[in-house]
């Protein structure tokens, strides 16, 4: 079939599943915009590019599906960065396709010309400058596979002008569909060693003291079914990194919750303790480990992974193995059963009930507000948590809140956290919530953020408005940059540094109202249920609840950042308690 | 660090999908990862799909499997071979212009014969020659020209190839 490459930019998308492109047009990527009017791809104009990258990163995150971008040359690729790198750090599949000057252009400074797969090399699995419009259907075909297989990642597709305008020459050509990957240096492999499996086995079967440290692996491969099999054929307990909050229940027993510089005491002195760390999908990341020399001192290590550079960057495994986490944990639950299951399993309850006694004396704890004291934004969380459905799907902004969100909530189900963990990227909790939302429209989708990223992706409510996406926002108003307040405070003694955002410039109310959403404000503590339970009603419009809150709490427990875990600081209440 | 620490060096042989940027890809993670590169010798393979890049890296400055890895993860990266030193055969190219007064050009002449190394050039106080060595040898050439006065000196970076099996296989093997 003859068509000219937009045409064929467009069926390659659709051929790839795309029911959904978030982006904004201008001068490069024009021509792709005119055969999107006849395609079958909804899109969702945003309001800024790094918005259109956020919610493909949330749609990836809610469905497991590649999100997918698409924006122009120039200052809406560079726009696109930071999508780019955050879906890098943290592993997630998205395919961004950016226009580009004509080819002839290129290397000219030509008007909107930038060097976007130069700026991106190092923040996408791989990127591609297309050159030919007969290579649109191969390159796109490719871009899907690798980004959804192996370690997932972004990768951008960069398109000059010239092949996808119809009035060019250069852009005619004949449509084929690719039947195979022309990549002789990509060859993801899914299958652990079984030799490594079974000595990973008998490892489990001699351990006193294991957890099971697991990390946003979990959620890429879809083996939480797997993982609660393992936990639960051994018994062993759970800690849930940021990234694979849910991939445990969190209401299981054996689920510890988060470990790292703001988990709980538990899941930190646990991994403390232990005589084995099972790590699957999880990459010891130094918000996690503390000081890499002093964590976990006493344990031995298996770690699971897919990506093999993992294996040994940060801390050397006594059994290393590269494969899906999904597939490598089925096997070793074969191989555990094999050697007598539950039974080969030797006495832990000495190990559990140290645990269950850090439990008791290091719950989370907060300091209920007092008299006319604003809100504590550990409160609000409680309430959101325990008046939204189970399922609800939450994203979060970067800071004190989204510690808080990652402590309070309670994560019941996979793919309900969708958060910015590697890159920390304050501003993502809008768009990503409105492209969990795109990918789950039948879930309720809370964004919890932060009154600073509020500032920085706010405008992307227009979009949530405009293109139909209801969710709803939860706004900790404490005033501050509260993550970097609470860090001077701790650490420049009180000191504060160019941290006060105010408490009433702007006035969130009235701009979530400009910005199309309904407006709440609270202050109160007999206000919270009640402005949630009227958030949860409104289901046609996005919905901001702005909760002024406290100033001066801070998030605990706390590593102090280079320290080891051992020292991790506890809330001011239970300093006095024994460890 | 010169070719002749060769103790500190490892060298990787990766052969690579012949692409645009794909040299920039491989420097670009060297950069990033804060691994250091010694030399880089780039080459097209007898398979046209392919190029050949023979890197030279401090061992010291980087955690060797860790530069293995994350190469092997460029999605154009095809193979990477890691060539120890004692395990390879090395090569290396150095152009070299040399001050060489009519007095003297024979005792620079006598160092040529020696090294076996060839003549390309010669003006009228200068003296241009050509070496091809393992990379210790073409130090040394290169050491003793020194003080005669080294003009210009342009060296490739080395290549490699793994040794070749010395014993002859068992002919009663089946
Ligand atoms: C884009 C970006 N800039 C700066 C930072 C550094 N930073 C981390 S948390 C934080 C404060 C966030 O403030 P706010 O959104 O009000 O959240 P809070 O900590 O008060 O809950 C800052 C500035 C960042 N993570 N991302
Ligand atoms: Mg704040």
């Amino acid at each position: 079939m003859n068509m000219n490459g937009g045409q064929a930019l467009m069926k390659a998308l659709e051929n790839e599943g795309v029911d959904i492109l978030f982006g904004l047009p201008g001068g490069a990527i024009l021509p792709v915009y005119d055969p999107l009017i006849d395609s079958s791809i909804r899109h969702v104009l945003v309001r800024h590019e790094q918005g259109a990258g956020h919610m493909a990163e949330g749609y990836a995150h809610a469905t497991g599906r590649p999100g997918v971008a698409m924006v122009t040359s120039g200052p809406a690729a560079t726009n696109i960065v930071t999508p780019l790198c955050d879906a890098y750090m943290d592993s997630i599949p998205m395919v961004v396709v950016t226009g580009q000057v004509p080819y002839a252009a290129i290397g000219t400074d030509a008007f909107q010309e930038c060097d976007t797969t130069g700026i991106t090399m190092s923040v996408t699995k791989h990127n591609y400058l297309v050159t030919e419009a007969a290579d649109i259907p191969q390159v796109i075909h490719d871009a899907f596979y690798i980004a959804t297989t192996g370690r997932p990642g972004p990768v951008l597709v960069d398109i000059p002008k010239d092949i996808v305008d119809p009035n060019n020459p250069r852009s005619a050509m004949e449509w084929y569909t690719p039947d195979s990957h022309d990549l002789p240096g990509y060859l993801p492999n899914q299958a652990g060693d079984a030799e490594l499996i079974r000595q990973a086995a008998k490892l489990i079967c001699e351990a006193e003291r294991p957890v099971l440290y697991t990390g946003g692996g979990i959620l890429k491969s879809r083996g939480a079914e797997a993982l609660l099999e393992l936990a639960e054929l051994t018994g062993i307990p759970v800690v849930t990194t940021l990234m694979n909050r849910g991939g445990f229940p969190d209401d299981h027993p054996q689920c510890l919750g988060m470990p790292g510089m703001h988990g709980n005491y538990t899941a930190v002195t646990a991994m403390q303790e232990a005589d084995l760390l099972i790590a699957l999908g999880a990459r010891f990341d130094d918000r996690v480990t503390g000081k890499v020399g002093e964590f976990a001192p006493l344990a031995k290590i298996i770690h699971v992974d897919i990506d093999s550079a993992e294996l040994g960057k940060v801390r050397r495994p006594d059994v290393a193995i590269q494969g899906d986490c999904r597939v490598v944990i089925e096997e070793l639950v074969k191989a555990l059963k094999e050697m007598g299951g539950s039974e080969a399993q030797p006495d832990r309850n000495q190990w559990r009930s140290r645990i269950s006694g850090w439990q008791e004396r290091f719950p989370l704890t907060y300091e209920q507000s007092k008299g006319d004291e604003l809100l504590k934004p550990q409160y609000v969380l409680e309430q959101l948590r325990d008046s939204t459905p189970s399922d609800t799907i939450v994203a979060s902004g970067v800071g004190q809140h989204q510690m808080w969100t990652s402590q309070y909530w309670k994560f019941n189900h996979p793919y309900t956290w969708v958060n910015s963990g590697g890159l920390g990227t304050m501003g993502f909790a809008i768009p990503a919530a409105i492209g969990a939302k795109a990918g789950r429209p039948d879930r309720m989708v809370w964004a919890v953020d932060g009154d600073g990223c509020f500032q920085m992706t706010a405008q992307e409510l227009v979009t949530a408005a405009t293109e139909g996406f209801p969710i709803k926002v939860a706004l900790i108003n404490n005033a501050y940059l509260g993550m970097v307040r609470q860090w001077q405070e701790m650490f420049y003694e009180e000191r504060y540094s160019e941290v006060y955002l105010t408490r009433d410039v702007p006035d969130y109310k009235m701009w979530a109202e400009a910005l199309g959403c309904v407006g709440l404000r609270v202050e109160s503590p007999e206000e919270v249920g009640p402005a949630i339970a009227q958030a949860n009603e409104i289901n046609d419009q996005p919905v901001v609840v702005e909760f002024r809150c406290e100033a001066e709490e801070n998030v605990f427990p706390m590593v102090p950042a280079g320290m080891s875990n051992s020292d991790v600081v506890v809330d001011p209440s239970q300093r006095d308690q024994p460890r | 660090m010169t070719a002749a620490d060769d103790g500190g060096t490892t060298t990787l042989v990766v052969r690579v999908e012949n692409k645009a940027g794909v040299l920039a890809r491989v420097a670009g993670l060297f950069a990033r990862r804060g691994f250091n590169i010694e030399s880089l010798a780039v080459a097209p393979t007898d398979d046209e799909r392919f190029s050949r890049l023979t890197i030279v890296v401090g061992v010291d400055a980087a955690p060797m499997e860790q530069v293995v890895k994350q190469l092997d993860k460029l999605v154009n990266v095809v193979d990477i071979q890691e060539l120890n030193p004692s395990a390879s055969v090395e090569r290396e190219l150095m152009m070299v212009t040399v001050r060489a007064e009519p007095e003297i050009r024979g005792q620079i002449l006598d160092l040529v014969r020696i090294f076996q190394a060839t003549v390309l050039n010669v003006g009228y106080d200068e003296i241009m020659v050509s070496l091809t060595g393992s990379p210790s040898r073409v130090d040394d050439f290169e050491g003793l020209l020194r003080p005669y006065g080294i003009v210009d000196v342009q060296r490739t970076g080395k290549v490699a190839l793994p040794k070749l099996v010395k014993a002859a296989p068992d002919p009663l093997a089946p």
